[in-house]
């Protein structure tokens, strides 16, 4: 079990130290700082021996996370309760940084006693951890013995994430499907590797203990529905449309029996944000761009790259904040750019030219043209050239997905899946988004 | 252009360090760099010229961003161009980024060296400074080949100021240091030498430095320097603390040219001339004298010069070794620190009193302080000073003092650091062989040591025990005793079980008299500790119970039980189950009277030197160990110890442990000198060499352990002992040949005198003609000689010739013979052919005289890939697919001699049905010489010469020479 838990800052400097367990002494937040953060070369292992002590570390931004444990845990457990444990301090007080947890030190303290008790992870969902610790300091009137024992039933009971008795005026719904799509793309355009990861994230306003159903377009269900149907013609125009996901999870309120079963995902959401599945594909992935790239090497001082970049998707749609990342050589002493769309500027410090347009419309083509000038050198290593990449952000989901229903059922009380305002929303992102010039 | 008043400081090269270090991650301080990087390319790229100050702030930066560990690959050629600067910073920071950035192999070297070569010729001392600290810090041996003539040529000039001939000095010994082959000697010798007469202290001392280094490898050229290196020292010595101002430190007249001028005396023997070695005692003893006084500072740094001195004048006095008055002094002198509170102080004392211990005038005062050393031992906190008093107590004990000396190193034993435990075991043990007056006296010591350091007493020493029992006859009953007695208690160390064992198989017979260690008894003590040994103690207990079984015929039942038992006869280890067997059935079959012969007492051993000794060299090094065993060390002839065994157990046990009773080094090579037999190389040739020659056995006689291994290969380590290794390198080519030959001294000391001579024997010197060229009588601590022999073979040979060294080593003449590896196959010339000639040629080598068969046991099963490389490497082309039997192998070439030239034909036929079921095959192998007989001219197509120039030479004698090398 974890016996204790540091944050760290960029110099190493302890921010948030607890400790649930007596094996684990001061000590060990020296070790740490000493053999991780300030290891002569970079520690790329999440997990670290120290003196039969294990480290196990995330990194937000310049935030170091380590649990501590003397005992031989189970490595995933542990790196899921660090993952929670971020998720629940961005739900708390957004962006993990140093002057955030310096400034919420008796909140992550507080979250801490209760997420985690003798180093045994509890409950840390944040909509049932918000309930009774808050942000606002104690509250005028003590809360009465109802309101208590509901929180220990609802904490202790079967569904752990919503409590009872939640009433809204306007039933509401929001669910977000976010893909970002990786690639990695020969010069002549051939695909060497690509895959999209999706995550389904739903925001949920609704009244008493509903029944959810969700439906996709997921290629089993279809093509089981299409041997039901027992006519040819669906089975193809669904066929088309279905898509192959490779592996998928889902959060603990979806019943795991069900979708084994019959495939199908039915879920008591609970209140407010969670994610609802996350997903892989590698099949039939639409790519939003397409780079072209041309490097041409004129003697020994000087380099010409164009680069095309074009838009592959329905013209009605409009792809935002485009980034091309185009790197120079290393001995680059002076960099002329010329482009139709946006802005590009030669970076030194990252040893790129970065092109940025706001907004391209589907189906068009922009160019970037670039003479860079070369400072001859001693060295008669050649430059490696590495891939061009890109950022972008499209309104659909890359790998396909489409959200067939979500279906609302609350028998108790009066209102019906009718009566629920729904709302879906597609946004794919790019990944690692790189060709190879 | 920038205004020029804006000083040294580089503003924008702050701002960029600033920068650095505020930088939060690492991955900032690359962007930073990155943006600096380009900022400085794109300067550097710039049309308009950059002045000199923005070029030195850019070329600034990129040093810096260097030394924090990134590739710098531009900015070398601005550099250069700033060496040119007038201005004074400018060119430092140029020199500075050269120094540090620029590698010999640079396109820029050219253009350094002509700046170099610029500011050596200026007039402007600090430029000349500036080049020379550069010459020195990059030190490349390019760097060596431009400037080693120039700089002795400032050094010595009229006209030089002292602060450039200060670095001319220091420059050079870099450059000598490096590439001392390019520093040409000769002319400026004196005038160097001279400088020690300089007014300005700081050139004195920097040519000190430079003279001791030239001294050392070139004696006799700078022997005048010792007279004026007394004089100095004595103006030194007598002056007051006032008279040296700027180089005195803290009262003391400058201490580090005072230590270097004794340095470089050192290299000296005592001077010749009377009244400088009169100048120098007096110096000396001043020098001793002031110890004496009391201090003029309580500062440490005061006593520190001052003790610096002290020291390297009483090494000095060690050194010369002939004034005993100044040698009793300086070791008073030493005797005084041994209680100081300083504990380095402690330590340099008992260093340099080990040494003073092996001289013969001091060797008693150094005894009266064995009270102090022995105290030092027991109170001392510091481990290294521990074992300098060890190795003090070690170089002062004599025949006089060894018991008590002894006694207090087995009592230290108890408590010792486990580091230097081993160390002192062997030298407890040396020192109780070499002075015991009384043998009773040894065998308790050892006993005691055994019990007390049980795991640290290596084998040689109880080897050694053993072998002394054996050839003492007065000592044997006693030290059954005593082993008996030691047997008894509870637990004891395997180590005394083994010398137990061995001793009461010899002479158990002894104390049977008395019941107490009646033969049942002793077989009982010791079988109870059977069990508890490992598998080799094991094997040597077995030998002792059929020892025993000769020595007391009544316990013969009881030892066949036990052999018979099934935890021996069934033993899973193969030689403890096999030593079973084999005595058992001995024990059944054999009469008394074959019992006693085969299991008689073993015979005395010879008398050798102490391998105990030899493996405390080996741990030390030789300069390590004081020099007690001097005289010992050059009468020893011989090598190891010879592989000594039961006469029982070598019979058939081939498997390694059979080594367990053939006390000391592995055995002696089995194979006969090549030349005393024909034919015995070629053996040779299938005999892998076991037995690299023992390392720290001195050799008297030519060895020639390694000479048969180079039959086959031109390149290795010839001879090898703890002080000199020779490695050899060589190329043959027809009928001449190259070799190369190594000089490793292994010391950290220099050998002096250095010669090596190539000594042909009688008929060999017309056969081959050998030139070496003389090589430097100087071999440095460390470093190696190499010496290029030129080899010409007139006609064909067969002794070998010898090469001899010779060399002083710490004062002895040391003498070494190695037979050099030339033998006729050298000399031979691959050829190639087909197997329808091959054998046509065969048959016509039919006669007597040109043919020589060999037939001989395989020493190792054959293996065709070792096979074929081993004819290759002898020399003739190894013909594939010729001979019809596939197992053959089959080989032709060419000798070549200046005056004639011979083919030879080679078959090797592995005969492996010959002993059936044998590990070992019987090798055929028949080798054909081609004479100058008519042969039909076709054939000559192959090598003609081979066939039409041989004269009418004695054909017999040449194959039967060939026949003999191979």
């Amino acid at each position: 079990m974890i016996g204790g838990l540091f944050i760290y800052n960029h110099k190493g400097e302890v921010l948030i130290s607890r400790v649930y367990r007596d094996d684990i002494g001061r000590n060990a937040v020296d070790a740490f700082r000493v053999n991780v953060i300030h290891a002569r070369q970079q520690v790329r292992s999440p997990v670290t021996n120290i003196a039969r002590t294990s480290f196990f570390h995330v990194k937000r931004s310049n935030i170091w996370l380590a649990a501590v444990t003397k005992q031989n845990v189970n490595a995933a457990m542990v790196f899921e309760f660090l993952y929670k444990m971020c998720d629940v301090m961005t739900a708390y007080f957004g962006k993990i940084s140093e002057e955030n947890i310096k400034n919420n030190f008796v909140l992550i303290y507080e979250l801490l006693d209760e997420i985690l008790d003798f180093g045994y992870p509890q409950n840390s969902e944040t909509g049932a951890l918000k309930t009774f610790i808050t942000q606002q300091g104690i509250k005028s009137q003590p809360q009465t013995k109802e309101e208590q024992s509901q929180i220990t039933s609802q904490v202790t009971g079967q569904i752990g994430w919503r409590r009872e008795g939640i009433k809204y005026r306007r039933n509401e719904l929001f669910l977000d499907v976010l893909e970002s799509v990786n690639l990695l793309m020969s010069p002549q355009g051939q695909v060497l590797s690509a895959h999209v990861s999706g995550r389904v994230v739903m925001k949920s306003y609704l009244s008493g203990m509903p029944e959810c159903k969700f439906g996709m377009n997921d290629k089993i269900v279809i093509d089981k529905q299409g041997k039901g149907g027992a006519t040819d013609d669906s089975g193809k125009s669904s066929g088309k449309q279905s898509i192959a996901i490779d592996d998928c999870t889902f959060h603990q309120c979806v019943r795991l029996s069900k979708f084994d079963s019959e495939r199908s995902i039915s879920f008591i959401p609970p209140d407010g944000e969670y994610e609802l599945m996350r997903y892989r594909t590698t099949k039939d992935i639409i790519l939003p761009f397409r780079v072209i790239p041309l490097v041409r090497e004129v003697g020994r001082t000087k380099l010409e790259v164009k680069v095309v970049i074009k838009s592959n998707f329905k013209p009605s749609l409009l792809a935002q904040k485009i980034e091309v990342r185009i790197p120079t050589p290393l001995n680059t002493s002076g960099v002329q750019v010329i482009c139709m769309k946006g802005k590009a500027k030669y970076k030194a410090s990252e040893n790129a030219i970065v092109w940025k347009i706001k907004r391209m419309a589907g189906m068009k083509e922009s160019q970037i043209s670039a003479e860079i000038e070369l400072l001859p050198t001693n060295d008669k290593k050649k430059w490696a050239r590495p891939p061009i990449s890109m950022n972008f952000e499209v309104p659909f989901a890359p790998s396909g997905l489409k959200v067939r229903y979500l279906k609302v059922f609350e028998p108790k009380l009066n209102y019906s899946d009718h009566d629920v305002i729904k709302w879906v929303r597609y946004i794919g992102r790019s990944g690692i988004y790189e060709t190879r010039c | 252009m920038p205004a020029v008043s804006k000083g040294d400081g580089m503003r924008g090269l702050a701002v960029f360090i600033s920068d650095i270090r505020n930088c939060k991650s690492k991955e900032a301080e690359i962007k930073r760099i990155n943006k600096e990087l380009a900022n400085i390319r794109s300067k550097f790229k710039g049309d308009k010229a950059l002045d000199g100050y923005s070029k030195k702030k850019y070329v600034c930066k990129l040093l810096f961003i260097f030394l924090l560990g990134h590739d710098i690959d531009f900015g070398h050629m601005e550099a250069v161009n700033l060496l040119s600067s007038n201005k004074y910073t400018e060119k430092q920071i140029g020199y500075l980024f050269i120094s540090v950035l620029v590698n010999s192999n640079s396109d820029l070297i050219r253009l350094i060296n002509n700046a170099i070569k610029n500011d050596l010729s200026s007039r402007n001392p600090t430029f000349m400074n500036l080049a020379l600290h550069c010459i020195a810090n990059v030190g490349s041996r390019e760097m060596a080949e431009a400037f080693a003539a120039d700089i002795p040529r400032i050094l010595v000039a009229g006209d030089t100021m002292d602060s450039v001939k200060q670095s001319a000095a220091l420059c050079l010994l870099r450059l000598n240091r490096t590439s001392p082959d390019l520093v040409p000697m000769g002319e400026w010798t004196s005038r160097v030498v001279h400088l020690l007469n300089d007014q300005h202290l700081g050139v004195v001392t920097a040519a000190t430095s430079l003279i001791t280094t030239l001294a050392q490898k070139n004696p006799e050229e700078f022997k005048t320097s010792v007279s004026l290196a007394v004089a100095r020292l004595s103006r030194i010595v007598t002056s007051a603390s006032t008279d040296l101002q700027d180089y005195t430190y803290y009262f003391v007249p400058a201490p580090w040219l005072s230590v270097k001028l004794l340095r470089l005396l050192q290299c000296y023997p005592p001077p010749e001339d009377a009244a400088i070695r009169g100048r120098l005692s007096e110096c000396l003893e001043t020098i001793l004298n002031k110890a004496q006084e009391p201090p003029k500072s309580k500062k440490v740094q005061h006593s520190n010069a001052k003790n610096a001195v002290l020291f390297e004048a009483i090494s000095l006095i060690i050194h010369h070794d002939s004034e005993p008055t100044l040698l009793v002094r300086a070791c008073n002198q030493l005797g005084q620190f041994l209680q100081h509170r300083e504990t380095n102080l402690r330590y340099l004392a008992l260093e340099s009193m080990c040494t003073l211990a092996s001289s013969e005038f001091s060797h008693e005062a150094v005894k009266t302080h064995i009270e102090t050393v022995i105290n030092a031992l027991k109170t001392e906190r510091d481990v290294s000073v521990r074992q300098r008093a060890v190795d003090l107590l070690y170089a002062m004990c004599d025949r006089s003092n060894v018991q008590q000396i002894v006694a207090e190193m087995l009592n230290y034993l108890e408590t010792a650091d486990y580091s230097i435990r081993e160390e002192i075991v062997l030298k407890v043990a040396i020192l109780a062989e070499k002075y015991a007056v009384d043998y009773t006296w040894y065998v308790d010591t050892i006993l005691n040591l055994i019990r007390i350091a049980g795991d640290y007493v290596s084998e040689e020493v109880w080897y050694r025990v053993i072998q002394i029992v054996i050839n003492r006859d007065d000592v044997q009953g006693y030290a059954a005793k005593t082993v008996f007695e030691a047997l008894q208690a509870p637990a004891c160390h395997e180590n005394l079980v083994k010398v137990g064992g061995y001793i009461l198989g010899e002479f158990g017979n002894l104390i049977a008299g008395d019941p107490r260690s009646s033969p049942l008894v002793q077989f009982n003590l010791l079988h109870s500790k059977f069990h508890l040994c490992s598998v080799p103690s094991r094997a040597l207990l077995l030998s002792t119970y059929i020892k025993f079984i000769n020595l007391f015929p009544e316990v013969k039942g009881t030892i066949q039980e036990v052999l018979r038992s099934d935890s021996q006869l069934r033993n899973a280890d193969v030689e403890l189950q096999q030593r079973a067997v084999e005595y058992l059935r001995l024990s059944c079959i054999a009469s008394t009277d074959i019992l006693a012969t085969v299991l008689e007492e073993m015979p005395p051993f010879p008398e050798r030197e102490s391998s105990i000794l030899a493996k405390l060299k080996r741990k030390k090094g030789p300069g390590m160990v004081p020099d007690i065993e001097e005289g010992r060390k050059d009468k020893n002839v011989n090598g190891g110890m010879e592989p000594i065994s039961t006469n029982a157990t070598t019979k058939s046990t081939p498997s390694p442990s059979t080594d367990l009773l053939s006390l000391g080094s592995s055995p002696a090579l089995s194979s006969a000198p090549p030349s005393s037999s024909a034919g015995g190389l070629l053996v040779d040739v299938f005999t892998e060499n076991h037995a690299p020659a023992a390392p720290g056995v001195p050799m008297g006689p030519v060895a020639d352990d390694n000479f048969s291994r180079f039959v086959c290969k031109n390149n290795g380590v010839l001879f090898e002992n703890q002080l000199v290794q020779i490695g050899l390198k060589s190329e043959f080519r027809q009928n001449l040949g190259r070799m190369y030959i190594f000089f490793g001294n292994k010391t950290s000391t220099q050998f002096l005198n250095f010669s090596s001579s190539v000594i042909c024997q009688d008929s060999l010197k017309t056969q081959l003609s050998i030139h070496i060229k003389p090589a430097d009588p100087t071999v440095d601590g460390g470093a190696q000689l190499q010496q290029i022999l030129n080899i010409e073979c007139v006609s064909d040979f067969v002794e070998a010739p010898v090469l001899s060294i010779q060399f002083r080593y710490g004062g002895t003449l040391q003498n070494i013979a190695v037979k050099l590896p030339i033998t006729l196959n050298k000399f031979f010339q691959p050829t190639e052919m087909t197997s329808q000639d091959f054998f046509q040629r065969w048959k016509q080598l039919s006669s007597p005289q040109q043919e020589v068969q060999k037939i001989f046991k395989a020493k190792h099963s054959m293996d065709t890939e070792v096979t074929k490389a081993k004819i290759i490497g002898f020399g003739v082309a190894l013909l594939d697919r010729v001979d019809p039997n596939p197992s053959n192998f089959v080989g032709a070439g060419v000798i070549h001699t200046k005056t004639t030239q011979v083919g030879c034909l080679l078959r090797l036929e592995p005969n492996t049905q010959a002993q059936v079921g044998g590990p070992e095959r019987v090798l055929a192998c028949a080798l054909a010489c081609a004479r100058c007989r008519a042969v039909p001219s076709p054939n000559a197509s192959l090598s003609p010469s081979l066939f039409t120039d041989v004269p009418s030479h004695t054909t017999d004698k040449q194959g039967h020479c060939i026949a003999a090398a191979l």
